[in-house]
């Protein structure tokens, strides 16, 4: 079974979103870890390296997604999960911005998926079997 | 007649408490240094002869039943994978037998880190790493590193459940005496204490106490029971929850302050708030620390070594004293029992540090988090502030002229609103040095060893002034 770690980064306690996601995730036949909400960075690397994840599903509604996800992929290199898939979706920037221009700075924090707002859960759904080759 | 030995083998003093069951009372206690480089037998005996002399007659004891912290107690290594995860778990399940943790590792375990086991003579390993289904590479490793390295000591598995098969064949590999039992950290921030709890217990009864001198002698009691810090914990929760019909105290916390360590105990649960986000591990409802480097003699050192130049010089100042040298000469006697004033100060004053800081780093903290939904509170550790009672027992609140200004030092003194200490306990003395020989008895007469406990655990001695302001 593959392992998924999913939560809500930073000072955002937005829940609902993040239920929905383990909820579609788990019937969707995959070992979910939720961290839940105010998560930190270490929070997401550490779960994921005692659980052998797969994952690390970022979300984030409040807007500040940008500033606490940088340096992400680097603590990941650092942990010895830099082979890890990190996905992110949400609010993550502030205001209306140009997503094309979004996805690219995140891709240059190394993400490998970047969701707009709205985004339904069972879009990811799809990349999440390419990713792990289902 | 049913009389009852309860035995503490403590690493300075064998302290003996007698029962009689019929009367629910402590016939009497007594207690001499250990022996345990020679024959232990030989300070209980001396302990026992006092005993019979105090009471005026010899008696008969039903059950004579031991717990043991001699010769260094029970020393530990636990080994994990993630500092704040397994690594963590591992820590708390040792601390919760009753252990004193000597070596933490995290990751890969390295030639110098094994070296280590050796050179700190370690009792058991408890090899943690990976919750259920998760991480197996690095348990696997340090499995065989454990083995190449030649270890002969007990090794606890409790690390991923997945590599059980894997762990077990690795023992046999190398021919090592492993004990496999349940993942401490099933899931993320889970913690299941109480299989691999019993399996170290388990060794300590079958293989321990005979290495720690204590086997000699069986012959004379019936039993040795528990590591003592086991036993007081066993004790506290008794006192705690009540038992039967006779209720307990509710939620409390215990300080034991010893010459090597500080122990502190709370019974209560993690968390009473509905506004708060708790984070972090799981927190046992019973839960130990130990804090090694704080203590009233051996540990005497480690209380001003986390002090700055200028905090001593300021102590010095404020007091009167030369406290470096104060505590030095605890360390190089530790048989020293406060004669004068001066003596009785300074030991005052440093129980009242090992108070303060024990507490420090066994409460939880709460900070405030501002988020566009408002202000959210953020909680790690547990939250000590509705504590109903704080129960001082040790040597030096025991013997203490002003208990109440060292069991203050456990509450929120400093006004310091991220530390979730004691808000507004009420003060209680184990005045006889009952309680690790109440939590022997729990195990036979839990209700006779709580109606004692409840009868001789009572309010602080002292001066009322000096409690009302």
């Amino acid at each position: 079974m593959k392992t998924i770690v999913i939560g809500v980064i930073g000072a955002d306690v937005h829940a609902v979103g993040n239920k929905i996601i383990e909820y579609t995730l788990t019937k969707s036949g995959y070992n979910v870890v939720n961290i839940g909400v105010l998560s930190s960075q270490e929070d997401f690397i550490n779960a994921a390296i005692e659980t052998n994840a797969d994952i690390i599903m970022v979300s984030s509604l409040y807007g500040h997604g940008e500033i606490d996800c940088r340096g992400m992929r680097d603590k990941c290199i650092e942990s010895g999960i830099e082979n890890i898939l990190l996905y992110v979706g949400g609010n993550i920037v502030v205001g209306k911005q140009d997503f094309t221009e979004v996805k690219k700075r995140f891709i240059e924090m190394g993400f490998n998926r970047i969701y707009p707002p709205g985004t339904p859960i069972d879009e990811a759904l799809k990349d999440i079997h390419a990713d792990l080759g289902e | 007649m049913a009389n009852y030995l309860l035995i503490d083998f403590g690493s300075t003093f064998t302290k003996l408490v007698a029962v009689d069951s019929v009367e629910s009372e402590i016939i009497g206690t007594t207690s001499d240094f250990t022996t345990v480089e020679t024959d232990i037998s030989e300070g209980y005996q001396r302990a026992l002869a006092k005993l019979f002399s105090k009471i005026g007659k010899k008696i008969e004891f039903e059950q004579v039943i031991a717990c043991s912290s001699a010769a260094g107690g029970l020393k530990m290594a636990a080994i994990g994978l993630v500092k704040e995860l397994t690594v963590e778990a591992a820590k708390r399940v040792c601390l919760g037998a009753g252990a004193k943790v000597d070596l933490v590792f995290a990751h890969h375990l390295n030639q110098s880190e094994i070296k280590q086991i050796f050179d700190e003579k370690i009792d058991i390993i408890l090899l943690a790493g990976g919750a259920d289904g998760g991480n197996f590479e690095t348990v696997v490793f340090n499995a065989n590193a454990l083995g190449k390295a030649g270890i002969k000591i007990p090794v606890v598995y409790a690390g991923n459940k997945s590599v059980q098969d894997e762990i077990i064949e690795i023992f046999e590999k190398y021919n090592m005496d492993g004990h496999i039992c349940d993942n401490v950290m099933p899931a993320i921030n889970v913690l299941n204490i109480t299989s691999a709890k019993e399996k170290i217990r388990e060794i300590f009864l079958k293989q321990i106490i005979e290495a720690k001198g204590i086997k000699k002698i069986e012959s004379e009691i019936n039993k040795v029971v528990l590591p003592t810090p086991s036993a007081v914990l066993e004790a506290a929760k008794l006192l705690s929850e009540g038992y039967l019909e006779e209720p307990g105290l509710g939620e409390i916390v215990i300080v034991d302050i010893g010459g090597a360590t500080t122990d502190m105990y709370s019974i209560c649960s993690s968390s009473k708030r509905s506004d708060v986000i708790i984070h972090g591990l799981e927190e046992p409802f019973a839960k130990r620390t130990v804090e090694g480097d704080l203590g009233m003699r051996y540990s005497a050192p480690g209380i001003v070594k986390s002090l700055s130049e200028r905090e001593i010089n300021f102590i010095n100042k404020d007091k009167g004293v030369d406290i470096v040298n104060e505590v030095n000469r605890r360390y190089a006697n530790v048989k020293l029992l406060p004669e004068n004033t001066h003596d009785e100060f300074i030991d005052q004053f440093l129980g009242e540090m090992c108070a303060y800081r024990a507490m420090h780093r066994h409460c939880g903290r709460i900070h405030e988090v501002l988020t566009p939904m408002g202000k959210v509170f953020n909680q790690t550790g547990k939250d000590l502030s509705d504590v109903a009672y704080v129960i001082g027992t040790g040597g030096v609140i025991i013997n203490s002229k002003h208990q109440y200004q060292i069991l203050r030092q456990t509450t929120n003194i400093l006004h310091n609103p991220s530390e979730l200490r004691p808000n507004d306990p009420e003060f209680l003395v184990d005045h006889n040095y009952i309680m690790a020989a109440m939590g022997l008895l729990a195990k036979i007469k839990p209700l006779l060893a709580l109606k004692i406990m409840k009868k001789h655990i009572t309010q602080i001695r002292g001066n009322q002034n000096e409690i009302s302001k």
